[in-house]
């Protein structure tokens, strides 16, 4: 039932308001509205239970193992909420004068720092509020230093095929071609294609290691090499930080710039879809180009830069310090996590992903790539059951829900057919993962013998199958008073 | 070790179980001299008392003062359901609902986000969010210069009563597609765009006009006249609007005899806290139309097999991960948990909780304004019908009088002498419905010593 | 087993063409492609009157997992859509080849059709796939 559902003309009367409505008569008539907006009328109490009840047909890291490749559910620490929103943070306006903001932008100018040392970065922003935008924000000033140089021949960023989609849709998005280098069935890049693609047209290539199949791309740093050598540069796509954080260090290898997602690595809540943070950092040679604003310390005290400072900044990416609640949430988590703390996070996840894929192999699932490490996350083919059981890694998903743990992602990478990219996370018991695996093989043999349980599935959730097709073809997208039986 | 579950005994049945001495081994594959020693700039762990300690004073360090400042970001009442279900952990931490049976509770709510959204503005339609007001005026740049087949030139009119953090952020994101954002001036008397200063800047062909109502200033546009002037010049409208005030203002759904085509803003005032600038959401609707041009997620309402009703993330293949170079935009990740609030806040709320709101915060200016242009040398900039916030010329630089305010902890407003130099020493002024009485007559007390001949004079000395 | 109609030519980018003998020809998707792409819930049609070279991207079709773009075999002016489409874009998966084509196109260069594969050709193209 929608809360609509529940509405009836009239109730509410809410004491979260003023109880009557002052007047208006001072505004031009033409220019209010007529009519009250068709917002549900309810009591609080059918709010709280409307929107408790909806929680609990929820999935989350909170219920339930999570392991969807390249999202890195990993638990989020109660106090990083508690915390991030004490009054002092909450109340204060982002318009209030930095000499009144001491204590929050000391997290901020604390967080660049601690980010700039695991990175091995020059420098960060903390402004992008998503990894999407941390990307645009790294292509944007890819481009902006070439203009400076007066480079403006460079309109090419290469990609790999194994990309993510955001990559090529981000290059476009900042006026370049994409061009897309093909990648080898050991995860590996094809290095010779793409020797043969760089050139004087070449502004950069995007690249995330480990990559999206989850291994570690092996030759990083005569990729760089050739890509520097060439005159272009290189972005690093942090989807896969918590494969290598304390570990190696995307500066090390070579990269100029790079986008983190606060909301994988640095534990800040996925909140059903964001907020999340795409905090960008870059070498030397990049950092007059770094989105606004930027926090500097001088003499301890602590303040914004805006565009005098920074003249040659690509600009801003939000109206103010982008989602600064998110950032806060990152601080709490490294100051709690530490030196050693950072330093084991990839040590775990990446445990937990090989013993799994150990575990898979050994009961007789099939590895995409079988004879390396994987990194914090592996990809298991279903490509064998598909054809001999007329099941997919869809029908395996959806099963797996009825099996209480929330499926691994399933429509990517591209270039894997019928794939369960796996990532367990670091935050996850040894128990928990053998119920995981206890759960595929289930699944593989009810396949075998009675196999519409999982072509069929889920059965136990609040629905089962939803017609996707219908939903695209019939737009329902908003609930209209007109619309209502 | 914080966060992590492993005993010893664990430890070593799953290297045997890979067939490794230690946990080393799992990164033989990165060249060893690339491998970093150590996190030496990380200072070490905390107890979460330590940080709990750390946080208190960090907070206290951000003085307490009352807000008269708006500028986009405004402080209202959060009723204390909105956040205690949001950080519920069913909805704190659960992804993106691409398993869509098992994540009916996000899907549901958005969809119902999506419904009361467009109730507000009184459009056809509504995504799922984008990242904030700015970023979302970008967005329907693009959206509109995608959607309207009729204009070839990709110019839009962005007058200067908008946002400037805004038109500022539009640059950034549109910069570099081939658009031309062209600058119309507002009219210093009224401090609202006019007509004829949009004919002038349109030329030929304008893809699209955008429209702040209120504007930055507060001041009220004639919207019905430009959107219908858009419409005859076949260029969009698009709309941006504090969707508080749209609760008691006529939404763009309505404005000119067409409706804004697309409309958008920030999702702030609806149940986001002020929170040092953010998470908040950017709103996106438009006509049905221009659906399939729409960037972000959207929700759609459908049945399973059994004919239950049911929630999808629908219009799919135009998002990143599938048409990759195509999509209509690069965004994944967008605000889902901040429209989880804002949905519960105005289902608690409701079309009159809203309304008596908003109504209040344009009272509470009205009578800001009346205190404190009573005073001799404060006075109103503009002459325009005015909501929520209002631009005042004072006889003294802004940034020393917000100083002297600031001494009383009050936060004063918002100096625009750096965005609007020509209006002299201006400072716009916001009172929400928080503000009491008490409040504003110590504004004015503390305004009038400010202003003081006395105290001009003691600092001459 | 996909349907391949003999007198039809093909691209190898899934588009088939019928030559109206009258100076224009009909385009739409293949079979193949139908089968690929799922469910079709949208199709984006160009402007009447639009002119198009061989190789742009004329069409957009949209099923629940792929938005896919449709390539003008040939040159020429776009002289008639496909309206119904709009309602039952559906009707491509069930008719690719007749009720579910997608334009007429009023041919500039008529020697472009000889470039075009025959249906054994497409036949062996798909195959290797």
């Amino acid at each position: 039932m929608l809360i609509y559902e529940h509405s009836r003309p009239g109730r509410n009367g809410a004491p979260q308001a003023p109880a009557s409505k002052a007047d208006l008569s001072d505004i031009p008539s033409g220019l209010l509205r007529k009519d009250s907006a068709a917002l549900p009328e309810v009591s609080e109490l059918q709010a709280v239970r409307h929107y408790t009840r909806l929680s609990k047909k929820n999935f989350a890291i909170d219920t339930h193992f999570y392991p969807l490749g390249s999202c890195t559910m990993k638990y989020n620490p109660r106090a990083c909420n508690s915390l991030a929103m004490l009054p002092g943070f909450l109340s204060r306006h982002p318009l209030a004068p930095d000499r009144y903001s001491q204590g929050f932008l000391a997290c901020m100018c604390e967080l660049q720092n601690m980010l700039c040392e695991a990175m091995g970065m020059a420098a960060f922003s903390l402004a992008p509020m998503a990894g999407a935008q941390g990307e645009f924000a790294g292509i944007k000033m890819i481009a902006a230093y070439h203009s400076a140089n007066n480079d403006d021949a460079r309109r090419e960023i290469l990609v790999p095929d194994a990309a993510h989609g955001t990559n090529p849709a981000t290059a476009t998005m900042c006026g370049f071609s994409v061009k897309e280098i093909p990648t080898l069935d050991n995860g590996d890049v094809d290095f010779e294609a793409l020797q043969q693609a760089v050139g004087p047209q070449t502004a950069g290539l995007m690249l995330t290691n480990p990559s999206t199949l989850g291994v570690f791309e092996r030759q990083i740093e005569k990729i760089a090499a050739i890509v520097h050598e060439a005159g272009g540069l290189l972005y690093y796509d942090g989807a896969n930080l918590n494969a290598i954080l304390g570990k190696i260090r995307p500066g090390d290898m070579g990269f100029d710039v790079i986008h983190t997602n606060l909301h994988k690595t640095f534990s800040t809540p996925h909140g059903g879809g964001g907020p999340g943070s795409g905090a960008v950092g870059v070498a030397e040679r990049l950092k007059p180009y770094l989105p606004l604003p930027i926090v500097a310390e001088a003499g301890g005290q602590f303040s914004c830069l805006d565009e005098q400072d920074a003249p040659q900044s690509i600009g801003r990416l939000s109206a103010f310090m982008g989602n600064a609640g998110v950032l806060l949430r990152a601080y709490i988590y490294m100051r709690l996590l530490g030196k050693s703390g950072m330093e084991r996070v990839a040590e775990f996840a990446t445990l937990n992903a090989n013993y799994m894929m150990a575990e898979a192999k050994r009961r007789g699932f099939q590895l995409a790539i079988p004879d390396r490490r994987a990194s914090h996350e592996f990809i298991i083919t279903l490509k064998k059951e598909a054809s001999e059981l007329h099941v997919t890694a869809m029908d395996f998903a959806k099963r797996l829900l009825d099996l209480g743990y929330h499926a691994p992602t399933t429509y990517f990478p591209l270039l894997v057919p019928e794939c369960l990219l796996i990532e367990p996370t670091e935050s996850e018991a040894k128990e928990v993962l053998d119920g995981f695996m206890d759960a595929l093989e289930q699944i593989r043999e009810e396949a075998a013998n009675s196999p519409e349980l999982v072509t069929t599935a889920p059965h136990t959730l609040p629905v089962k199958r939803l017609d996707e097709v219908g939903a695209a073809r019939n737009l329902d997208l908003a609930w209209k008073p007109e619309k209502a039986d | 070790m914080p966060f992590i579950p492993h005993t010893e005994q664990e430890i070593a049945e799953m290297l045997e179980a890979i067939g490794i001495e230690d946990t080393d081994a799992l990164f033989e594959e990165i060249p060893p001299h690339l491998r970093t020693a150590g996190l030496e700039g990380v200072p070490p762990g905390l107890t979460e008392m330590e940080v709990s300690r750390l946080m208190h004073k960090r907070a206290a360090q951000n003085k307490d003062a009352v807000c008269f400042i708006g500028a986009g970001a405004y402080e209202h009442h959060i009723p204390a359901a909105v956040w205690q279900l949001a950080t519920r952990g069913e909805y704190y931490t659960a992804y993106t609902p691409y398993q869509a049976e098992a994540s009916q509770g996000t899907l549901q709510l958005t969809y119902e986000y999506q419904s009361m959204i467009t109730a507000l503005t009184d459009m056809d339609v509504s995504n799922a969010s984008l990242y904030d007001g700015a970023s979302a005026l970008a967005e329907a740049i693009l959206m509109a210069v995608r959607g309207n087949r009729k204009s070839k030139t990709r110019r839009i009119l962005l007058p200067r009563n908008v946002h400037p953090a805004y038109r500022r952020t539009a640059e950034t994101i549109v910069g570099g597609q081939n658009i031309e954002l062209v600058e119309v001036d507002y009219d210093r008397a009224s401090g609202t765009v006019q007509l004829d200063a949009l004919q002038q800047a349109a030329g030929d062909d304008i893809t699209a006009v955008v429209i702040q109502q209120p504007s930055f200033f507060g001041t009220l546009e004639d919207v019905d006249a430009i959107t219908d002037w858009a419409h005859e010049r076949n260029a969009l409208m698009i709309s941006i609007t504090n969707p508080l005030s749209i609760a008691v203002l006529k939404p763009p759904g309505q404005w000119g005899s067409k409706g804004a085509d697309i409309a958008c803003g920030d999702g702030q005032p609806l149940g986001a806290p002020l929170s040092c600038g953010g998470p908040y959401y950017g709103f996106l609707c438009c006509a049905q139309a221009l659906v399939r041009q729409m960037p972000g997620r959207i929700v759609g309402r459908t049945t399973d097999v059994d004919g239950r009703e049911g929630f999808v993330l629908t219009l799919q293949a135009r998002e990143q991960h599938i048409r990759r170079s195509k999509a209509t935009s690069n965004i994944c990740t967008n605000q889902g948990l901040v429209v989880t609030a804002s949905t519960i806040h105005m289902a608690i709320l409701g079309p009159r909780g809203l309304e008596n709101t908003a109504a209040a915060c344009h009272a509470n200016t009205r009578r800001l304004v009346e205190q404190l242009t009573g005073i001799d040398g404060v006075r109103r900039a503009f002459s325009s019908a005015e909501f929520h916030e209002s631009v005042l010329l004072l006889d003294r630089p802004v940034n020393q009088v917000l100083e002297s305010l600031a001494a009383n902890n009050i936060l004063g407003g918002y100096d625009l002498g750096a965005d609007y130099p020509e209006l002299g020493n201006a400072l716009l002024v916001c009172a929400t419905e928080l503000r009491t009485e008490d409040e504003i007559a110590a504004y004015r007390g503390a305004l009038q010593e400010a202003l003081d001949v006395k105290t001009l004079q003691k600092e001459i000395a | 087993m996909s349907e391949i109609p003999s007198e039809l030519k093909y691209t190898k980018s899934h588009e088939w063409v019928r030559d109206e003998n009258d100076g224009s020809v009909s385009i739409g998707i293949t079979d193949h492609a139908q089968e690929l792409l799922g469910d079709l819930v949208f199709v984006e049609l160009p402007e009447v009157g639009s002119e198009m070279s061989a190789e742009d991207a004329v069409c957009v079709v949209e099923s629940v997992k792929a938005a896919s773009d449709v390539y003008m075999p040939v040159s020429g002016e776009v002289i008639e859509i496909n309206d119904a489409l709009a309602d039952t874009p559906e009707t491509i998966n069930d008719s690719p080849y007749d009720d579910g084509w997608l334009i007429r196109v009023k041919l500039s260069n008529p020697d472009e059709l000889d470039e075009l594969m025959d249906a054994d050709a497409y036949e062996a193209e798909i195959a290797e796939e």
